[in-house]
């Protein structure tokens, strides 16, 4: 049932990636509890616009938890209380009248302020183009149903394939890694038989680039699973360190002359 | 202007083939040579920038979004089409070249469709070898499901994120060219203007959307996978930034735009909820394999679902439509929850549902079978309504989610300004008018992995290596220029109203005089209140902050304002076009018992619509449409 509440913001507001930032203190009243988070603050930046203010930046685009843009940590949880739900998904029903919500951006090194709660996130983008792919140009591919794969292996690779790429994962971790985020994109891809060929080389190049890009290491805290609004789990890094331990006993320098 | 298809002669299924062998190739040490923009990384320009990278172009990709992996194509929930007959169950490239004719109520181009069929099956060769996950049978062999206005089981999915997964492989392939250095990506940029040189496309015009740097970029060929209008509407299933202003800015260049009154009204989302509503979420149709769709037989009964006895149901579409039932095409569907709504049988608070009940489903196969079917649906219902679809039926309503319309291109996706292409939802060429489930995937990706590639060359021979204009060419500085002052305007105006406040206006207009049904009299409302709006819009709009740096607002305005000169267009092409047909529903043309009633005789053809300037009446072009292997036939799911 629709009911309205009335919330306290103590949102993030930072102009650019040289300025400290701080929070500011706004209400929302009459909120409902029918609106997505995102929705409430619509509502919030028309107001702010209204009185001539700079209205919250806030990264979000498909609002159906797919596209993976918005990434606010709320209350200090990425996505907010509720699992499995994305920041675009979560509803005002989660939260009660007279709330205090806290919402600020992701904080990692790798993930610079652009503006208030928009971070840059092309790291991520950087580690897929270091190895997250089967190199298979356009028309080489063989008939679909020639490489019969295993039904609870294509499961697997699907449920790791679900990743969204939001950095929910690097919020949520102490030491803001981006273990699960890599090591989802090298299970999907190792364990499907196309896969196979870039098997190790693409586990050592993307973790490479991940380190390059200043993101953490994995302790084991579990946060990151925790807060996945998409569900990838951490048996999919330890897929990935022994793909990756594996891959520093193969790696050999390439052999120059190649088929020419 | 001139809409010449350039469709190639001889039987339709030789056609492709003859037409690759017959096209000039350009010699692969002059390949790096032709620089190529692609505006847009979905699944269709994600695709085309990775095969053009391929085969050696030096490829410059752009969107607004942060990454290329966020394309709204991301979304789409259902599956792909293929005639690959992998189930035995009469399906040839034919049959499907016939379903979409048919399911495009016979305005689509034969030849572009065709086509489309052959390549099907390379799509999902080429998809596996990425690694898309589709779903597999214990045998390890794919998958496949039927879908709406299909009697095959023609369609690959992946859980009910068959886009997500598809878009991703086309990214991954995308990054691999970027991280070899042969595609420069450029996320956060927004297309403002096309740099036209004598009549021929040369370059675009971006706005860097975090330093709100306005830069020229050229090249030999520009090519737009830039998505549909549909949020022309307000309330729609496209991402929040989709829009039009690459087509727009396209068509007042010079590009004709074609039947852009053909929009999709998707039969399964999940109803409004109130004003503060910023957009539709889609159920996937899929879910009409298995659930079924009624609403009660008596108006105003409000008694809960499961105390409503069968007898007192009326599951209207197996009623109508027998031998297609739940499955029936997208416009008929959605045109048959309205009439019941209509009529007051609508269900929920607002009375605009109607239920789709796995009841029955659940029964029948278990609820294991229905949870791995389509629990990632049925737990995203649930997080957005707070109900559990597992217990009472899910509401749907039909909302904005496709537009078939879109930039005219001919056989070989340019449109009418030679080196401007258009591929995917952003043209107009595979769909007529109504696209059926799983095609539009498959037209991206057709468009951007095998169609493009191919036919792009075709132009390119035609230009020497090295011609390329330079960023100080006059021309570019006046589109930059153009670009510069219009956002300056917007920011200038400091009215009352935010850019929400007018698209919601916009949306409201569309939605109730261009809608579903569309009248003479409605359409001619909405062509006196859109100029209005526009005014209101220039003399009222409200931006706060500066164009140096991150301004949404900015961003919302520039593309609300094409937006509402669009809907004005749309329309116009609404009211010219005086029959029904597919998505294009108006009302004085519709058979005794409500269906579709199309006039052959005067509207088989393609409208193009030339702009002739800001304030005058647009020039509407026609391209006949030809029928030689399909018969041109009344549509029947019954």
């Amino acid at each position: 049932m629709e009911k309205h509440i009335n919330v306290k913001l103590h949102v993030w507001r930072q102009k650019n990636a040289a300025d400290p930032g701080r929070f500011q203190d706004m209400e929302a009243n009459g909120v409902s509890t029918e609106m997505s988070f995102l929705e409430m603050l619509d509502v919030v930046n028309e107001g702010l616009i209204h009185k001539g203010e700079e209205p919250i930046v806030v990264d979000h685009d498909c609002r159906e938890g797919i596209c993976g843009a918005c990434n606010l940590v709320i209350n200090g949880r990425p996505h907010g209380p509720k699992e499995r739900t994305t920041t675009c998904q979560l509803h005002m029903r989660s939260f009660k009248d007279g709330d205090d919500i806290t919402i600020e951006p992701v904080r990692a090194d790798a993930f610079p302020v652009i503006k208030d709660l928009m971070v840059d996130r092309s790291a991520f983008d950087r580690i897929i183009a270091a190895g997250g792919f089967i190199s298979i140009p356009t028309g080489s591919a063989c008939d679909a149903n020639a490489l019969p794969v295993r039904k609870q292996n294509a499961d697997l690779a699907m449920d790791a394939a679900q990743c969204i790429g939001c950095g929910a994962c690097v919020a949520a971790c102490p030491n803001a890694s981006a273990m699960l985020f890599v090591a989802a994109k090298v299970s999907h891809l190792a364990l499907l038989p196309q896969g196979q060929p870039e098997r190790y080389t693409r586990a050592r190049s993307m973790v490479q680039q991940m380190d390059a890009e200043g993101f953490g290491n994995c302790t084991n805290h579990g946060e990151c699973e925790a807060a996945c609004p998409k569900g990838i789990t951490l048996e999919n890094i330890a897929r990935m360190n022994r793909d990756y331990i594996k891959a520093s006993f193969l790696y050999r320098e390439e052999t120059g002359g190649g088929g020419s | 202007m001139e809409l010449k298809s350039n469709c190639p002669t001889g039987p339709i299924a030789d056609q492709w083939d003859k037409y690759r062998f017959d096209m000039k190739l350009v010699n692969p040490t002059n390949k790096r040579k032709y620089k190529i923009i692609i505006v847009g990384s979905g699944l269709a320009g994600a695709a085309a920038a990775a095969s053009l990278a391929e085969l050696g172009y030096d490829v410059h990709c752009f969107c607004y979004q942060d990454s290329p992996r966020r394309a709204h194509s991301i979304a789409a929930q259902g599956g792909i089409n293929a005639s690959k007959n992998y189930h035995n169950d009469g399906d040839s490239t034919f049959r499907l070249f016939y379903d979409t004719v048919k399911g495009g109520d016979f305005r689509a181009r034969e030849a572009n469709v065709y086509r489309l069929a052959q390549v099907s099956m390379n799509i999902i060769d080429q998809c596996v070898g990425q690694g898309v996950p589709f779903a597999r049978e214990y045998g390890g062999l794919l998958d496949n499901r039927s879908f709406g206005g299909a009697q095959v089981s023609r369609t690959f999915y992946a859980r009910g994120q068959t886009g997500q997964q598809l878009l991703l492989g086309a990214y991954q392939s995308l990054e691999r060219q970027i991280g070899l250095g042969a595609v420069k990506m450029y996320t956060r940029h927004e297309m403002q203007e096309v740099i036209v040189v004598d009549g021929v496309a040369k370059g675009i015009v971006t706005r860097d959307m975090v330093t709100g740097k306005i830069e020229s970029h050229v090249a030999d060929a520009v090519v737009l996978g830039t998505g549909g209008y549909g949020n022309v509407f307000y309330l729609a299933t496209y991402a929040k930034g989709c829009n039009t202003t690459a087509i727009w800015r396209a068509y007042q260049k010079g590009a004709a735009f074609a039947n852009p009154c053909y929009t999709q009204i998707h039969p399964t989302c999940i109803p409004v909820t109130g004003d503060h509503q910023s957009k539709l979420t889609l159920m996937s149709e899929s879910l009409r394999n298995d659930g079924r769709i009624w609403v009660p037989l008596n108006k105003g009964d409000k008694r809960a679902p499961g105390d409503i006895p069968e007898k007192e149901r009326d599951y209207y579409l197996e009623r109508k439509y027998p031998s297609y039932g739940n499955l029936a095409p997208r416009d008929i569907a959605s045109r048959a929850a309205k009439q019941v709504c209509d009529e007051g049988r609508g269900v929920g608070d607002t009375g605009l549902g109607v239920y789709l009940d796995f009841t029955d489903a659940t029964k029948r196969l278990g609820l294991g079978k229905i949870q791995e079917k389509y629990g990632n649906l049925f737990e995203m219902y649930e997080r957005i309504t707070g109900e559990d679809p597992y217990k009472v039926p899910m509401r749907i309503y039909p909302a904005s989610h496709y537009t078939m319309g879109g930039l005219w291109v001919d056989y070989n996706l340019m449109t009418t300004i030679p080196g401007l292409f258009c591929m995917g939802e952003a043209n107009f060429s595979d769909h007529g008018a109504n696209r059926l489930g799983a095609s539009a995937l498959m037209q991206g990706l057709a468009d951007g992995y095998f169609v493009l590639p191919a036919t792009i060359s075709g132009y390119l021979v035609g230009i020497k290596p090295g011609t390329r204009i330079t960023t100080d060419h006059p021309a570019a500085k006046a589109a930059e220029e153009a670009a510069r002052s219009r956002n300056n305007r917007i920011l200038a105006v400091n009215g009352s109203e935010t850019p929400t406040e007018l698209h919601r206006a916009l949306g409201k207009i569309m939605w109730e005089h261009c809608g579903m049904g569309r009248t003479e009299a409605s359409l001619k409302k909405a062509l006196q209140e859109i100029p209005a709006l526009k005014q209101r819009f220039w003399e009222n709009v409200k931006v706060p902050g500066s164009g140096a740096d991150v301004n949404q607002s900015l961003e919302l305005a520039g593309r609300v304002a094409d937006f509402i000169e669009l809907g004005e267009l749309m329309c116009l092409d609404a009211l010219e076009r005086r029959e029904s047909c597919g998505g294009h529903f108006r009302e004085e043309w519709q058979t005794p018992d409500g269906e579709a009633l199309r006039d052959d005789e005067n509207f088989c053809h393609v409208a193009g619509w030339e702009y002739t300037g800001d304030g005058n009446a647009p020039i509407r072009h026609k391209e006949e449409l030809q029928f030689e292997n399909v018969h041109l036939a009344t549509r029947s799911y019954k």
